[in-house]
C-alpha cells in the first residue's frame, strides 16, 4: 500500500500542475460522455419514435412487399391469414393496406401512398381514431410534413386517384380530418392514412393487407406463414442504426482529439517529472526502492490524474448532464431533413455502460500514457539519479 | 580479526569509460571497516571517495575485485537484493540533503520505516525518537522548504538513523553548511555513533569533518595512499 499512498501524496504535493491536468482531463471526461450521450439519446429517441409509430414489435410483410421498390406495390397485397386475423382481433396486430395513388393539390399532380389502417387500432401511436368519423365518406389523416408539402390543412377536401386490384383507375374526394404531428417522417411524407375497410373496398382488395404491424412485446408466430415474411426490429431499424453509427464515428473524432489533448498534458507532465525528479528517484533507490517500484510509483502518479479527473468530472459533470437530460437539446427544424426521427428536442441518454466504459477507457489510456515515459527509469543508475543525471 | 569486518573490499576496481579513455576511479582498493567505526575517506576531487561509498552502499557495482557488506558481495546482488540491503542495513546522508520536498519532516524520517513495513505506532515512536536525537521534534510538521540547511541535514541524519542501520554512509554531509551547523551535525553523528554503535563512513575533504573522525583513509587517484588512526581532542574538534 506504500506506493498508492506515496503517489497520492506526490500528486497533491505537485499542487497546481496536478490540478491543471486534472481539470483538462475532466473536460475530456465530461465531453466524451456528453457527446456520446447525445448520440445514444439520438439513437434511442429515433428507435423509440419509429417503434412506437411504425414498426411496433415487428412486421409481417406480404411476400411481394418491398418498401424500396414502388413497382412491387400493385402486387403486394393478400388476404390476412387466420393466425394474423386472430392477433388483430386480440388487439395485438394492425394490418395496413398500401395502395399507390395520386392527389391533385392546387392543380398539381402529386404521387402518394394511400395507407389503410383500422381506426380502432392501438398497436402503433398514430391518432387513427380521427378516421372513425361516420359523417364523412372518406376521412383522411396526414402528417404535418405532408400537409406543408401539399398545402393542405384540416378540413380540406382533395381528390385522390388510385388503381384497384383489377387495374381500373378510380377517384374520390377525401376530407382531411386531422393533421398529425409525428417525429417519424416515414409515416408522414407523401402518405395519406384512410380507414382500412374503405380502402379495401375501394381498391377491391377485401380483407387484404400489405403488411401487419405487431404490438410491441408481442412474440411473432412460431410457425411461418405462407406468403408472409416476418421482419424483426433489428431488420426494420437497420437503416437508422447504421445512420447513428456513421454519425457516432464522426463524433468520436471530436472526443479522440479531446482525449489526445488531455493525454498530451499528462505525457508532458510525466516526461517533465521524470526529468526534474531524478534526484528524488535516486533518493528513493538509496532508501531501498527498486527501479520497478519507482516505475510503479511514477506510473501510478500519472494514472491517478485519471482517477482525480473522474472525481472532478463527477462533481461538475453530473449536475450538468442531469440538466441536459431534463431540459434536452432544442433541435432546429432542419434536423428533420437529416432523416432522423428526433422531434424538436433531443434528450441525451447517459447509461451506466457509457459512464463506466468511458471511465475505464480514460483510466486505461492515462495509465498507458503515464507508463510510457517511465520506461526510461528502468535504465536509470541510482548513482546517476542521485547526481541528477539521466543514464 | 578479518571476520569482525562489517565491510571488506578486496582488490576493488571501478573504471568509468570517458569517451575513448577509461578512468580508474578505484584502483585495487583493499579496506576493512569494523562495527562502530567513525571513519573519513578523504582526498581531492576525483580521488574515488564517492565511488567507494556508492559501492559500499550497493548503489554501484565494482568493475573488478570484491566488496563485501555485512557478509553480502555487492557485485553478486540483484537489484532487488541490493535494494533490500540498503533498506535494512544502510543509511545515506547526502551533501544536498535529498529530502523529499512534498513530505513533512516527520514523513521524510518515517519513509524508510514505511519501506520496512512497520506498524503506524512503531513508526511514530521511532520517528519521534530520531527527531529527539537531532532536536527537531518541534519542526515535525514543517516541509523541507521551511527549514534551514542545518535543519535539513539534521532531518537527513534522522532519516538515516531512524531504522538503526548497521552502516551510515555520509557523502560530504557538511559541504553546504556553515561552521556552527557543521559542528552541531558532527557532534550529533558522533553521539549517535557512540549510542547506537553504528558504523559511520564519511566521504569528505572538509577539515571540520576530519577533526571528528577516528580513522582517516586518504585516497589519491583511486588508490589508498594513507590509512591512519586519529584521536582528536575535544578542543581540536572545535577547531581551537
Amino acid at each position: 500500500m506504500i506506493i498508492p499512498r506515496l503517489a497520492l501524496k506526490n500528486l497533491f504535493g505537485a499542487g497546481l500542475r496536478t490540478w491543471l491536468n486534472v481539470v483538462v482531463l475532466s473536460f475530456s471526461f465530461v465531453a466524451i460522455i456528453g457527446l456520446q450521450g447525445i448520440y445514444d439519446g439520438m439513437n434511442n429517441q429515433a428507435v423509440q419514435a419509429l417503434t412506437d409509430a411504425e414498426y411496433g414489435g415487428g412486421q409481417y410483410w406480404q411476400e411481394n412487399y418491398d418498401p424500396y421498390e414502388p413497382l412491387s406495390l400493385p402486387d403486394a397485397h393478400a388476404p390476412l391469414p387466420e393466425a394474423l386475423l386472430g392477433l388483430k382481433d386480440a388487439g395485438l396486430a394492425a394490418p395496413v393496406l398500401i395502395v399507390q395513388g395520386t392527389i391533385y393539390p392546387s392543380g398539381r399532380i402529386q404521387p402518394v401512398l394511400i395507407k389503410g389502417i383500422d381506426p380502432e387500432q392501438s398497436v402503433i401511436s398514430i391518432p387513427t381514431h380521427f378516421l372513425a368519423r361516420e359523417d364523412i365518406k372518406l376521412p383522411a389523416l396526414i402528417g404535418t410534413r405532408m400537409a406543408k408539402n401539399a398545402g393542405l390543412k384540416k378540413g380540406d377536401t382533395i381528390t385522390v386517384r388510385w388503381r384497384d386490384a383489377q387495374g381500373t383507375f378510380d377517384a374520390k374526394d377525401v376530407r382531411i380530418v386531422e393533421v398529425m404531428r409525428t417525429t417519424a417522417q416515414s409515416i408522414d411524407r407523401g402518405q395519406i392514412w384512410v380507414p382500412l375497410k374503405k380502402i379495401q373496398e375501394l381498391a377491391r382488395m377485401p380483407n387484404e393487407a400489405s403488411l401487419v404491424v405487431l404490438a410491441q412485446d408481442t412474440e411473432p408466430l412460431k410457425e411461418g406463414l405462407a406468403g408472409w415474411n416476418f421482419k424483426n426490429l433489428e431488420f426494420l431499424l437497420k437503416d437508422i442504426t447504421e445512420l447513428v453509427q456513421a454519425k457516432t464515428i464522426g463524433g468520436s473524432i471530436m472526443y479522440v482529439i479531446l482525449l489526445l489533448l488531455a493525454m498530451l498534458a499528462i505525457f508532458n507532465t510525466q516526461v517533465l517529472s521524470i526529468f526534474r525528479r531524478r534526484k528524488e528517484m535516486g533518493t528513493l533507490m538509496a532508501l531501498g526502492f527498486t527501479r520497478v517500484k519507482v516505475i510503479q510509483l511514477f506510473t501510478l502518479e500519472g494514472a491517478m490524474h485519471g482517477v482525480l479527473a473522474a472525481l472532478v468530472a463527477a462533481i461538475y459533470g453530473t449536475p450538468l448532464l442531469v440538466l441536459f437530460t431534463k431540459k434536452g437539446w432544442a433541435m432546429p427544424e432542419s434536423v428533420d431533413s437529416y432523416g432522423f426521427a428526433i422531434g424538436d428536442k433531443l434528450i441525451p441518454t447517459y447509461g451506466a455502460g457509457l459512464i463506466i466504459g468511458t471511465t475505464v477507457l480514460v483510466l486505461l489510456v492515462t495509465t498507458i500514457v503515464s507508463f510510457l515515459p517511465t520506461r526510461k527509469i528502468a535504465k536509470l543508475k541510482p548513482t546517476d539519479a542521485l547526481r541528477g543525471r539521466m543514464s | 580479526m578479518e571476520n569482525s569486518f562489517l565491510i571488506k573490499t578486496k582488490e576493488l576496481v571501478k573504471i568509468y569509460p570517458i569517451g575513448w579513455k577509461k578512468l580508474a576511479a578505484l584502483d585495487h582498493v583493499n579496506l576493512g571497516f569494523e562495527k562502530a567505526e567513525f571513519t573519513g575517506v578523504v582526498g581531492p576531487s576525483g580521488s574515488g571517495k564517492t565511488t567507494l561509498l556508492n559501492i559500499i552502499g550497493s548503489l554501484d557495482v565494482p568493475t573488478a575485485g570484491s566488496a563485501e557488506v555485512l557478509g553480502k558481495k555487492v557485485e553478486d546482488l540483484s537489484n532487488r537484493q541490493a535494494a533490500a540491503l540498503r533498506n535494512h542495513s544502510i543509511g545515506f546522508i547526502f551533501q544536498t540533503f535529498n529530502l523529499l520536498p512534498v513530505y513533512t519532516v516527520f514523513e521524510n524520517v518515517e519513509f524508510p520505516l514505511l519501506l520496512l513495513g512497520l506498524s503506524a505506532d512503531e513508526r511514530k515512536q521511532k520517528v519521534r525518537k530520531a527527531l529527539e536525537w537531532v532536536d527537531l521534534v518541534d519542526r515535525a510538521k514543517s516541509k523541507p522548504a521551511q527549514l534551514s540547511g542545518g535543519q535539513c541535514q539534521r532531518v537527513a541524519i534522522a532519516r538515516a538513523v531512524v531504522k538503526k542501520p548497521a552502516i551510515i554512509l555520509a557523502d560530504e554531509p557538511t559541504a553546504n553548511l556553515d561552521a556552527e551547523n557543521s559542528h552541531n551535525i558532527l557532534q550529533t553523528m558522533e553521539e549517535l555513533n557512540r549510542e547506537l554503535k553504528t558504523t559511520f563512513i564519511f566521504a569528505t575533504h572538509d577539515e571540520k569533518v576530519i577533526r571528528y573522525i577516528r580513522r582517516k583513509i586518504t585516497l589519491v587517484d583511486g588508490k589508498v595512499a594513507k590509512d591512519e588512526v586519529m584521536n582528536p581532542t575535544k578542543a581540536e574538534r572545535k577547531g581551537q
